[in-house]
């Protein structure tokens, strides 16, 4: 196990490398020049010059990338051209929306997509069945982006249950505001994450159900309901755990679609303002800790695989 | 397990044939004799409506469609005799730019997936019938890219490189090979230890030849039905691009996407629906007929064993 893990750390340190790399170079294909975002278009050479200077972009491309790996190291993700706020400070100011965003859909997803699934495998092709798989598959058609404006049209342009876009405050500030505003945008993740869990468990255990043990379990009198939620989930477990860990991952910053429509102020909406304002110091900041946060949830999930199944450590 | 009353009841509910029961019956007991699950009417719905589609887009030149960039005096208009679903804000027919949109949407969808299966898929199946160290570096290589927050990259690149359609296709595809590669990689994984290719190799057989002509016909299924899901993703994503201005540049007179169609006829949602709603149906029975095709293949050739 120890050396499962040591193998598994040096691969994440590796990758983690890897990735800087990525982000500082791949922004720096960006069109745009900061000295224009920061001295405006009508700047002369000389000014942009200093600018250039100041911000070292006078320097070869290599070291600047080790100058600003080098100041990562050190904690120091830079500070935005167009806000002045540092990297930190907008990490810290967006990444709680996203952890409350991803916190709230998951519970919302799992706790409907479990059951769901249970009942669905237990009963398979039966009415309950054909009626969740078809009433996913319309979910797995339908992109957040005809979902949150349709949501938004009915719950809040219509009925008014919910604020609409852009009425989002801290949790710390007006937790009760704050749930509210949250309600849409969940539902909106919650829905897609819906699908792709039932799915896979619903598969998976019917899968699972035709193995020796299951057999065994029911030929030792062992309730139905024993045997789905003590003997068969486990082993499907697996499968939706490397499911949920690459789907949230996607969400860390790939809930932008849901964010930008909505106004949400989360990593994936600033990392799009960023992009759009040539805020390269911000993108590539913002990167390197998403892909971080990705690698490291994966990385965990294999951990939690070597628990739940420790046949996995031996390979 | 099986409930025969509730299945027979399911099967009349939904007017499935009785195929179905005989699935049941082998889920629940899992004899050796196992059947094909039959395809089902709704699979034939469901290709027939992609025929469709693709039909409509390959040859929205020669039908008689009006021009879709054609503006005339009747904006916003409701669907009509003459505008069957409608004109959008600068008078242009909606129905002919659904069609031709289908044009845009399909080449991205399909090209991209085309051009993921050409490198993830050569690299899968060479890293899971080699291994060892082969394996080791394209499988790092992935793992990187799929840990790279792959759209903010894409909306990177093409506001820096342009938005021009093959551009898209071009990003698109690129960002789809490492997922498409770790499926053909577990797929050819899983195949390559069987005993028919033990016995090939054991005959002194090529790798070359292993590889095209035992390994590949029996994963082409699961490549087929997952290439089905992963074009409508590829879809969905140029249409999320869309909605950030980050695919086509429809105000340089390129045809737009669904995707574009939604998303400019987002501020016309409460007052003229019809800009969104005839964009949005195409692309959900688009996207649902896809992804039944996608996933009745699967389980018709029985590849659920192949995962991310």
């Amino acid at each position: 196990m120890a050396r499962y893990v040591a193998k598994r750390l040096v691969a994440l340190v590796a990758i983690v490398f890897l990735v800087s790399l990525g982000a500082f170079f791949l922004v720096h294909l960006l069109p745009g020049d900061p000295t224009v975002t920061i001295l405006g278009p009508a700047a002369n050479a000389q000014n942009r010059a200093i600018v250039d200077h100041q911000l070292g972009l006078d320097k070869p491309l290599v070291e600047q990338y080790f100058i600003w790996l080098g100041n990562v190291v050190r904690g120091n993700l830079g500070q935005s051209f167009t806000t002045h706020q540092t990297v930190s400070s907008e990490l810290g100011n967006a990444f709680p929306v996203d952890l409350e965003l991803i916190v709230i859909s998951q519970l919302v997803a799992f706790a409907v997509a479990i059951p769901l699934a249970v009942r669905a495998a237990r009963r398979a092709n039966t009415a309950f069945d054909r009626y969740a798989t078809g009433g996913t598959f319309a979910m797995l058609a339908l992109p957040a982006f005809i979902v949150a404006p349709l949501l938004v049209l009915v719950f809040s342009v219509h009925l008014h249950w919910f604020p609409g876009p852009g009425s989002y405050v801290p949790l710390t500030q007006d937790p009760w505001t704050n749930l509210h505003a949250m309600v849409l945008p969940a539902l909106v993740i919650a829905l897609g994450s819906i699908v792709i869990y039932y799915r896979l468990l619903r598969n998976d255990l019917i899968t699972t159900l035709q193995e020796d043990f299951i057999t065994l379990a029911r030929a030792k009198g062992l309730s139905d309901r024993r045997i789905m939620w003590r003997h068969a989930l486990r082993p499907s477990s697996i499968s939706l755990l490397a499911a949920a860990g690459i789907n949230i991952g996607t969400l860390i910053a790939g809930a932008f679609i849901v964010e930008y429509l909505l106004a949400l102020p989360g990593l994936g909406y600033q990392l799009v303002v960023a992009v759009q304002q040539d805020d390269y110091i911000v993108v590539q900041g913002m990167v390197l800790v998403i892909a971080v946060a990705i690698v490291v949830l994966n990385f965990i999930i294999d951990f939690l695989f070597a628990v739940v199944d420790p046949r996995i450590t031996r390979e | 397990m099986s409930d025969p009353a509730a299945a027979a009841l399911g099967t009349h509910a939904t007017g499935a044939p009785p195929a179905v029961l005989a699935v049941t019956d082998d889920v629940a007991t899992g004899d050796g004799a196992r059947r094909r699950p039959k395809l089902g009417w709704f699979f034939w719905v469901c290709l027939s409506f992609v025929a469709l589609v693709v039909f409509g887009a390959i040859f929205a030149g020669v039908l008689p469609l009006q021009d879709p960039g054609l503006q005339t005096a009747t904006q916003n208009g409701g669907p009509s005799a003459a505008h069957w679903f409608g004109t959008d804000d600068l008078g242009r027919d909606i129905f002919s730019r659904v069609v031709y949109g289908a044009r845009v949407s399909l080449v991205v969808g399909f090209g991209a997936i085309g051009i993921g299966l050409l490198v993830g898929g050569t690299l899968g199946m060479l890293a899971g019938y080699r291994r060892g160290r082969t394996d080791s570096i394209v499988n790092a290589g992935s793992y990187v890219l799929l840990a790279f927050p792959a759209l903010i990259a894409v909306i990177a690149i093409v506001s820096f490189w342009g938005h021009q359609e093959w551009k898209i296709v071009l990003i698109l595809g690129i960002f789809s090979a490492p997922l498409l590669f770790r499926v053909i990689r577990a797929a050819t994984l899983s195949c390559a230890s069987r005993d028919f290719v033990t016995a090939a190799q054991a005959l002194g057989a090529t790798d070359r030849r292993i590889l095209a002509k035992e390994v590949f016909p029996n994963i082409a299924p699961a490549v087929i039905s997952f290439s089905l899901i992963g074009v409508a993703t590829i879809i969905v994503l140029e249409g999320s691009l869309a909605f950030l201005g980050a695919s086509i540049d429809t105000n340089s007179g390129q045809i737009p996407s669904w995707g574009n169609m939604l998303n400019e006829g987002r501020t016309f949602l409460q007052s003229d629906p019809w800009l969104t709603v005839f964009p949005a149906i195409a692309m959900f029975c688009f996207l649902l007929a896809l992804n039944f095709l996608g996933d009745r293949l699967r389980q018709h050739y029985d590849v659920g064993g192949v995962k991310l």
